[in-house]
């Protein structure tokens, strides 16, 4: 079986945002980048899935510009075969998704992230999914293949459900579908070695444009409460704060 | 320009989210339809006119009843073309976002998820989106004819009107190649305030020590109509069911007031909260970093201060 993952290479979960240039771009100065930590669970599942299938390969592909390498080597340290990444900055859901879908073509298996936590929409997938007329799956907490069959575990608002699809699949993952694999020695050694294909994207129309980044207003200071005085916080939730 | 609004039913309600997008789309200034997929209470159906839609169209097929996302992103599309609807608005959640993408990408139409506030179209049509979990907004000009928004919880207030709706039966062909999930069961919290649409959250932490201790929480939590979240070790220990898991990795949270009992304040539980209009912590230990990103604190143990606050609560409501 044919495996891809998508990755997507973001801020770490601690990074203070900032911008810079007119608050039209992203400021990294300092900032570490991580693989989304729920890709990293696709990612994990998908090597699972490779160690008890032989024959399975897993690729990984990025949609990004020459500094997200270090990010895609990490992901062949932790067990993926080889590599894609589309050369581009990635700007919309739209413009990823139709990346991914030029080269998601003959994988049984797509599997993503629920969403990425810089765009945060956790869309791709159903995009994805939607240009190749594939069913497609989010967030998944449990996927297990029988045959050409996938019986899969999906969070929603306030329960689960159980689903069931047939391969090709694209598929959005998060905990606790598998738990997150850290590379060994021998994984970094192999992976510098492992095949990562440069592609230019393929050239699409813009859907959306970006204008400028905003932060939020910044929070006033905590007002404390003795905790002997608790009727205190009462009326000031209600007559100051008003939200009782 | 019209606009099509995608309501949500569930357990025979709207949802409260839906509610919102449908106020959403009435702020627009437009004409508003509103389209209720599966068999619904009539009643409910017709009450979408008091949140400003003009028309609401109701699929009743029972074929509708359990949500298909292809199944769904065919109706969708087909109704955007019957009303000329230029504009696809609907709250994001697990099933209204991935619809919205796939009839973005059916329509031709520029997408955005997690719009926190009304378009600006006073030079193209601008929209607001939250990113980076709540850190940060972007300001997103959706550039094509046709557009499809899914919207964040408190984009838009829930009022009521006072206008009336006509409802048209609206039927549907549906193809089988659409069903290409099968839902084979699903478990559902019933009754219970939903985590993500909730006014009020009481969250409780490790601080709380183990699942035998959750009532204390639950207590206040019914005192105040508050639905009740965790950190992500209480989910990952199973002291909580996981839907119950706010911050980064889990549910991000809009309510009025949440109330973090027990919980440091790391900064990837702060990323589920930030969108809060009021927090308040309890925390034994005057350091923790929840005080930074509080409204109100108080420093105390949690199985002294949380009985006295649901108490006070009491006393207070009469
Ligand atoms: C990639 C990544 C993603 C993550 N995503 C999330 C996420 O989505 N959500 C999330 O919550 N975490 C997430 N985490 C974990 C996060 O970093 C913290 O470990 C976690 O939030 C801590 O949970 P806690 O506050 O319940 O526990 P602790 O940090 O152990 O804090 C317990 C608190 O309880 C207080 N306390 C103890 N006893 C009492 C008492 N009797 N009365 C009152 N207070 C008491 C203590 O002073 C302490 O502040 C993530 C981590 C990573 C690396
Ligand atoms: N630049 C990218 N390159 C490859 N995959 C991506 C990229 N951005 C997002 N993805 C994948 O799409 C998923 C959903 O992203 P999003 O819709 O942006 O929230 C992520 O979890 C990734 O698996």
């Amino acid at each position: 079986m044919k495996i891809l993952v998508c990755i997507s290479h973001v801020p770490d979960t601690t990074s203070k945002i900032n911008f810079v240039d007119n608050n039209t771009k992203f400021d990294s100065s300092g900032v570490q980048f991580i693989i989304g930590p729920y890709d990293d669970y696709a990612l994990a599942r998908a090597i699972e899935i490779k160690e008890a299938t032989p024959g399975t390969t897993v690729t990984v592909l990025n949609v990004g510009l020459a500094d997200t390498e270090p990010t895609i080597r990490k992901a062949l340290a932790i067990g993926a075969d080889d590599a894609i990444r589309v050369n581009a900055e990635p700007t919309d859901s739209f413009f990823v998704a139709t990346q991914i879908a030029e080269h998601a073509k003959g994988y049984e298996l797509v599997l993503m992230g629920r969403e990425s936590i810089d765009y945060n929409s956790g869309v791709v997938h159903a995009m994805v999914g939607e240009m190749l007329g594939l069913p497609s799956a989010s967030p998944v907490m449990k996927l297990d293949i029988d045959g050409t069959k996938v019986k899969m575990t999906i969070e929603i608002e306030g329960g689960k459900e159980e689903v069931e699809a047939n391969l090709p699949l694209v598929a959005g993952c998060q905990e606790p579908i598998a738990e997150w694999k850290i590379p060994n020695m021998r994984g970094i050694m192999s992976a510098r070695t492992k095949p990562l294909k440069v592609v230019e994207p393929k050239a699409t129309e813009a859907t959306t444009l970006l204008q400028k980044f905003e932060l939020p207003p910044p929070k006033g200071a905590v007002q404390m409460i003795s905790s002997d005085n608790v009727a205190e916080l009462v009326t000031k939730l209600k007559n100051e704060a008003k939200v009782l | 320009m019209a606009i099509l609004v995608f309501v949500e039913v569930a357990e025979g309600k709207i949802r409260k989210s839906s509610l919102e997008a449908v106020c959403y789309a009435q702020a627009m200034g437009d004409s508003v339809t509103a389209i209720v997929l599966g068999p619904a209470d009539a009643a409910e159906v017709k009450s979408l006119g008091n949140y400003g839609a003009k028309k609401v169209l109701h699929a009743a097929d029972p074929k509708l009843e359990k949500p298909i996302i292809q199944v769904y992103t065919s109706v969708l599309t087909k109704a955007m073309e019957d009303e000329k609807a230029d504009i696809l608005v609907l709250a994001n959640s697990s099933l209204g976002t991935p619809v919205a993408a796939k009839v973005a990408i059916k329509t031709g139409a520029s997408f955005a998820a997690n719009v926190v506030e009304l378009p600006n179209t006073s030079a193209g049509f601008v929209v607001k989106r939250s990113i980076y979990t709540g850190k940060a907004f972007s300001l997103v000009e959706l550039k094509n004819a046709k557009k499809v928004i899914a919207i964040k919880k408190n984009a838009a207030e829930a009022k009521e009107t006072g206008g009336a709706a006509e409802v048209v039966n609206y039927s549907v062909t549906l193809s089988d190649a659409d069903f290409n999930t099968t839902i084979l069961s699903s478990e559902k919290a019933t009754g219970d305030i939903l985590l993500p649409e909730a006014e009020i959250v009481v969250s409780g932490g490790r601080g709380l020590k183990g699942p035998e201790h959750w009532a204390i929480l639950e207590d206040l939590a019914k005192t105040l109509h508050a639905a009740t979240g965790c950190s992500k070790p209480v989910s990952d220990m199973g002291w909580r069911p996981h839907h119950e898991h706010v911050g980064q990795t889990g549910v991000k949270v809009a309510p009025q007031l949440y109330i973090a009992i027990g919980i440091s304040g790391a900064i990837q539980h702060l990323a589920g909260v930030n969108s809060s209009k009021c927090i308040v912590v309890i925390n034994k230990d005057a350091d923790a970093p929840f005080f930074k990103a509080a409204d109100y604190g108080i420093v105390g143990d949690a199985f002294d201060v949380v009985p006295k606050l649901t108490a006070a609560i009491k006393a207070a409501n009469g």
